[in-house]
């Protein structure tokens, strides 16, 4: 058995006194893509953003490769806050892709997928360049390296932002309902790059209302209700009927909003 | 008019422009001091640029000028009234432009420095790369705003006894006795710089807008 990609042990969070995560555990093997569902406010983006450490559980441990992110077991049921070169070291092997796409503005699009090569990573303007270009060809952009964000469709906004992550090499991509401010018609070309990652064995987190994309391409469904993990399995055992109720009031719920949209 | 008296309203016009622009430009120096002392968690630095900002939006530009023209001497401090006039123009500019700065920081979306902070990106790279660049930009129309602002008010400095354009129309009208002809060519200088300077941010803006493309 290899170790896999993301452990999550135990982990609870909480924002002053409400409890948003009630001890999640699970696991995600190297090269797989898990998708998350559930409901508004089940706890799904804070669950991602705590294995991106851009939130900080109240408890439990979370490890990326088998290394402890952010907080060590101390092996008497505490724990310890690591330094924050350690935090570093593992958090760089994450890359994450928000709902909101969060593209410097300012900067091409060439620039945004550059801009760690050269800041962090130290790496001469023409060398990250080249990594850039193939980053963003890899995302059907090759095009559009020189157009401002403010210049692109939202869905070539989020292949950017793909392309953005994809340059630091990670071993783990975080998404955070990557086409939900998308047009309906744009949705597409944006899971199929993430279609296409998952094929080439990228470890993948998605959380995400397409379902169809969950049913097709997750090996693995996780289902979150009020900050617990009520479902995770494959998703031939996830989806097949009878499903748990709240999975189908989920589903209903989406359905109807799914034909809503096409009155 | 005569030539020789148009060029001495020219000279004072370029005084005016000089005055206001090195104090607009100490003045966001500054500025940028306060703004970083008002963000910071540190009440010994958030709470005394507080109160230097209620203290110098609080009290009359001319009233600070003539503070500080008489204060300096008892201390002992023996300058040109010109810098009497920049020091107080600089430090009232500040306070606004410590404000404006502020806003600017705190517009920036969070998300972006999210997305900073997870490409690897230091605490010091984040605000040299991401944030004070998106804050400049969104604080520049009110940069503009305020340079116009410190440009006609610049006129109060005459009472310290800087000659300005006002000034100058000030002394021309009274030896000339010919108030309405200097006034006028005063206003319209103050109102073509202005249009210089709008006009300018405005492209500047434009630019900044995409990059490089307008
Ligand atoms: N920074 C925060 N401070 C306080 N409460 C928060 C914060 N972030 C999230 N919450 C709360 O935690 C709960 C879960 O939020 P979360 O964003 O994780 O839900 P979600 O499953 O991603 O929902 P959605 O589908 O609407 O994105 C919500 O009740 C939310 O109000
Ligand atoms: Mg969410």
């Amino acid at each position: 058995m290899t170790r896999p990609a993301v452990t999550v042990r135990d982990v609870h969070k909480s924002f002053g006194k409400t409890e948003v995560l009630k001890g999640i555990d699970l696991a995600v093997p190297s090269g797989s893509t898990t998708c998350i569902l559930g409901p508004s406010g089940s706890g799904k983006s804070t669950l991602l953003r705590c294995i991106a450490f851009l939130e900080e559980t109240t408890s439990g441990i979370i490890e990326i490769h088998g290394e402890p992110l952010g907080f060590a077991d101390t092996g008497d049921g505490g724990r310890t806050r690591l330094p924050s070169s350690e935090i570093r070291k593992v958090r760089a092997r994450i890359g994450m892709v928000f709902q909101q796409f969060n593209l410097w503005p300012h900067m091409t699009a060439l620039g945004n997928v550059t801009e760690a090569l050269v800041t962090v990573r130290k790496m001469k303007r023409k060398d990250a360049n080249e990594i850039g270009e193939a980053q963003l060809a890899r995302v059907g952009l090759s095009d559009r390296g020189h157009h401002y964000p403010a210049e692109l469709s939202g869905g070539q906004q989020q292949r950017v932002a793909i392309a953005r992550a994809l340059a630091l090499e990670p071993d783990i991509l975080l998404f955070d309902e990557p086409t939900s401010s998308l047009d309906p018609e744009l949705t597409g070309e944006v899971l199929n790059v993430m279609r296409e990652l998952a094929g080439g064995g990228m470890t993948m987190i998605v959380v995400s209302h397409e379902i169809g994309f969950a049913a097709s391409v997750g090996d693995k469904i996780v289902f979150l209700d009020e900050g617990k993990l009520l479902l995770d399995g494959p998703p031939s055992e996830i989806f097949a009927t009878p499903r748990h109720p709240r999975l189908q009031q989920f589903m209903e719920t989406y359905l109807d909003r799914g034909a809503a949209t096409l009155l | 008019m005569s030539m020789r008296l148009f060029e001495l309203m020219l000279w004072a016009a370029g005084k005016t422009v000089l005055l206001s622009a090195v104090s607009i430009m100490i003045g966001l120096a500054i500025g940028l001091m306060i703004c970083a002392a008002k963000l910071s968690p540190n009440k010994l630095l958030s709470i005394p640029a507080t109160l230097y900002v209620s203290l110098f939006r609080g009290v009359p530009l001319l009233v600070q000028l003539l503070l500080i023209y008489n204060l300096l001497p008892v201390l002992g401090i023996m300058v040109p009234s010109v810098v009497a006039a920049v020091a107080g123009l600089s430090l009232c500019t500040a306070a606004y432009q410590a404000e404006n700065l502020r806003g600017g920081f705190q517009s920036v979306p969070r998300g972006l420095l999210e997305a900073a902070d997870m490409v690897g990106m230091s605490p010091w790279k984040q605000l040299t790369r991401i944030r004070a660049p998106i804050a400049f930009r969104l604080t520049l129309p009110a940069l503009v705003n305020e340079a116009i602002l410190i440009l006609k008010a610049s006129s109060l400095v005459s009472v310290v006894g800087v000659i300005e354009l006002t000034r100058m129309a000030q002394n021309l009208s009274a030896s000339s006795f010919r108030p309405l002809l200097f006034y006028s060519v005063a206003g319209a200088m103050y109102l073509v710089i202005c249009w210089v300077v709008a006009g300018g941010g405005s492209l500047a803006e434009r630019m900044l807008k995409t990059g490089s493309r307008a």
